[in-house]
């Protein structure tokens, strides 16, 4: 065999061998086969007569699902990182406890209550899913930027002011990539509770993939909550794997 | 300097910034809103329409916060910002029940009050506050306990002798108040039951682990992904096994086991509390330094005694955070049980969510809270206890 053949082959056979990749090929095959999982539902939940959630589209509730999920992490992402960053300057220095001590209170809320006292303040609907998702996964992004931020060596700052950097190229170049991990571990932490609580918003209005999971507990319909739980699983599953190879990318560069 | 005359530099930063948050949120927010009946929506009032006294002695405490952040000496300034924070927290739980009382006496039984976000804001200042000098002093944990205690009893005299009964919220406990109680109860059951199967549990994982290395790659990642799966999907994916379970033996129906209600709410539990009590167990065991064990072999410790008396005492902090994490995480989990029939405080929050009765919500959320506060607290005193020791 030519070399660039094998190595092609081998390198194709790595790329087979990533559990990820078939989770989430799975994860495909699930939203767009389900409809025609009808024989199998059938077959599992003999006496209901309408068996595959069709309100929406698995591809629609699962698009749904992950935009509230990306759009909460990321405004959590940015004010979690903004606030860690202001704790950990000189300026700032006088709020660290206190922020800190809020990062870890305010963990111990369980995201479900934190959904639930949006509603009295925001209503019903997406919007305050989104700023309660947002509010909650804020605090282990600003516990993990805290942590990476405080954990930068004394003699990393010294170096960089001693080669002229500003106090931003310092936080930018320096401060920021060496705290990295412990922010990326933060965030995974944030996202990966989002999915969950993502999928109870539709309780309160959202449209997720929590929607047929209700739905089918509400109106007895086992079909329903499974198909909506296989694919929320996977789903979760998959962003899960995503971030272990993040964070390996991290460790690598 | 002239700058730092005109304005002088303030030596408590977070005290001004709460009070200008506070501030914000009686200008900006509702104190307590009217509503004259339970779905309709309220008309929002401000806190200056409170009794005057209480309604003054909250802009007071926040007034005092402003000008305690200027205080040179940290430790009258913790003492002074304690009792500038009681003095908001007296006017706006006192504020919020006699106005309600006030608008009661005109208004059609139907009448609803329900509290409003200036209500919520001065709170969250207050409590702030608390937090920012207990800080700033360095109270011990005791001390907490002790304050939390003083606390805790103040607002269970107040509520006892009526003040808060023309608010809605207290309306809603009470007209619950026999099923609170019993769904407290099975909330408490399931996150007991939980914690208990999962302890039984990891531990002999724990020891499977320690013995076979190369088990421990498979089962923590298998672990790992039990913990990412949202937990109504678990609870869901569970019921149709059991249902059919329960259905081929008569035995498991009479135990009770079935597809809906407290069976697949404990599995899953137990499921997702598995990672963190095995993780805490592992390294606290496994980071028990090699002479350590090596020193109580040589005193001539059998394995067991080596266990018992060496490594379990050693592995303790990293046990109790374990359990710690573990009991947080169920008690909010268990509120997500509700919705396969399960039962517990959760039953108020989705009941509530469901009918558009925003107070029966709190009725449920805020009992959830404070059971996650006080397991979290609780768990912190063991641990502290035990180092004191």
């Amino acid at each position: 065999m030519r070399p660039d053949a094998a190595a092609a082959l081998s390198a194709a056979g790595r790329f087979a061998r990533r559990p990820g990749l078939w989770l989430f090929l799975l994860l495909v095959a699930a939203i767009f086969l389900m409809p025609s999982a009808g024989i199998l539902f059938h077959a599992l939940f003999p006496d209901d007569r309408h068996l595959i959630y069709s309100r929406a589209t698995f591809l629609e509730l699962t698009l749904a699902h992950c935009q509230l999920v990306a759009l909460s992490s990321l405004a959590a992402a940015a004010a979690g990182i903004g606030l860690g960053v202001f704790a950990t300057r000189e300026s700032g220095r006088e709020f660290a406890p206190v922020v800190r001590a809020m990062a870890a209170i305010g963990q111990t809320f369980p995201p479900v209550a934190v959904l639930a006292l949006a509603i009295p303040a925001l209503g019903y609907g997406a919007p305050p899913a989104l700023a309660a998702l947002a509010l909650y996964a804020a605090l282990p992004v600003l516990e993990g930027s805290i942590t990476g931020l405080d954990g930068v060596p004394a003699s990393a700052r010294d170096a960089a002011r001693g080669i002229g950097f500003s106090p931003f190229e310092l936080l930018w170049r320096i401060e920021l990539p060496l705290a990295a991990p412990f922010i990326l571990a933060g965030l995974r932490t944030a996202v990966i509770i989002n999915i969950g609580t993502a999928t109870i918003a539709s309780s309160a209005g959202a449209l997720s993939l929590g929607s047929p999971i209700l739905e089918g507990l509400s109106a007895a319909n086992p079909a329903y909550v499974v198909e909506g739980g296989i694919i929320a699983a996977l789903l979760a599953i998959c962003v899960d794997r995503g971030f272990d190879w993040l964070s390996e990318l991290l460790k690598q560069k | 300097m002239a700058a730092g005359v005109l304005f002088p530099k303030p030596h408590d930063q977070v005290l001004l910034a709460l009070a200008g948050f506070g501030a914000a949120g009686i200008l900006a927010g509702s104190f307590l809103n009217r509503a004259p009946n339970r779905l309709a929506n309220g008309v929002a009032t401000a806190l200056w329409h409170a009794p005057p006294l209480e309604a003054g002695a909250a802009m007071a405490g926040l007034a005092a916060l402003a000008a305690l952040a200027f205080h040179p000496k940290d430790k009258p300034r913790s003492a002074m910002t304690f009792g500038a924070a009681m003095l908001i927290l007296w006017g706006c739980l006192s504020g919020a029940g006699r106005l309600a009382s006030l608008f009661a006496l005109s208004d059609p039984s139907a009448a609803r009050y329900s509290l409003g976000a200036a209500f919520w804001i001065l709170m969250a200042t207050a409590l702030l506050a608390l937090l920012d000098a207990a800080q700033r002093a360095n109270l011990g944990l005791l001390a907490r306990a002790g304050l939390i205690a003083a606390l805790g009893a103040g607002f269970a005299l107040t509520a006892n002798s009526g003040a808060f009964a023309d608010l809605s919220l207290a309306k809603e406990f009470a007209s619950h108040r026999d099923i609170f109680f019993i769904e407290l109860r099975r909330h408490i059951v399931l996150v007991a039951s939980a914690v208990f199967f999962a302890l039984a549990i990891s531990a002999p994982l724990t020891a499977l682990v320690l013995r076979r290395p190369s088990a421990r790659g498979l089962v923590f990642s298998g672990l790992g992904i039990l913990q990412t799966i949202p937990s109504i999907a678990l609870f869901g994916l569970l019921m149709a096994p059991l249902t059919a379970l329960s259905q081929q033996f008569p035995l498991l129906r009479a135990w009770g086991i079935n597809g809906a209600g407290a069976a697949p709410a404990i599995i899953a539990l137990t499921l997702y509390s598995l990672l963190p009590l095995t993780r805490g167990f592992f390294t606290g065991v496994s980071e028990v330094a090699a002479d350590v064990k090596d020193a109580a072999a040589g005193m001539g410790f059998s394995a067991r005694q080596t266990f018992l008396l060496v490594e379990l005492p050693l592995a303790w902090p990293a046990l109790v955070s374990g359990l710690r994490v573990v009991t947080i995480q169920a008690i909010g989990l268990a509120a997500v049980a509700a919705l396969i029939g399960a039962g517990g405080l959760g039953a108020f929050v989705f009941q509530g969510i469901g009918q558009y009765a925003l107070d029966l919500v709190l009725v449920g959320a805020i009992p959830i809270i404070l059971q996650a506060l006080a397991a979290s607290f609780g768990f912190q005193m063991l641990l502290a206890a035990r180092r004191g020791s």
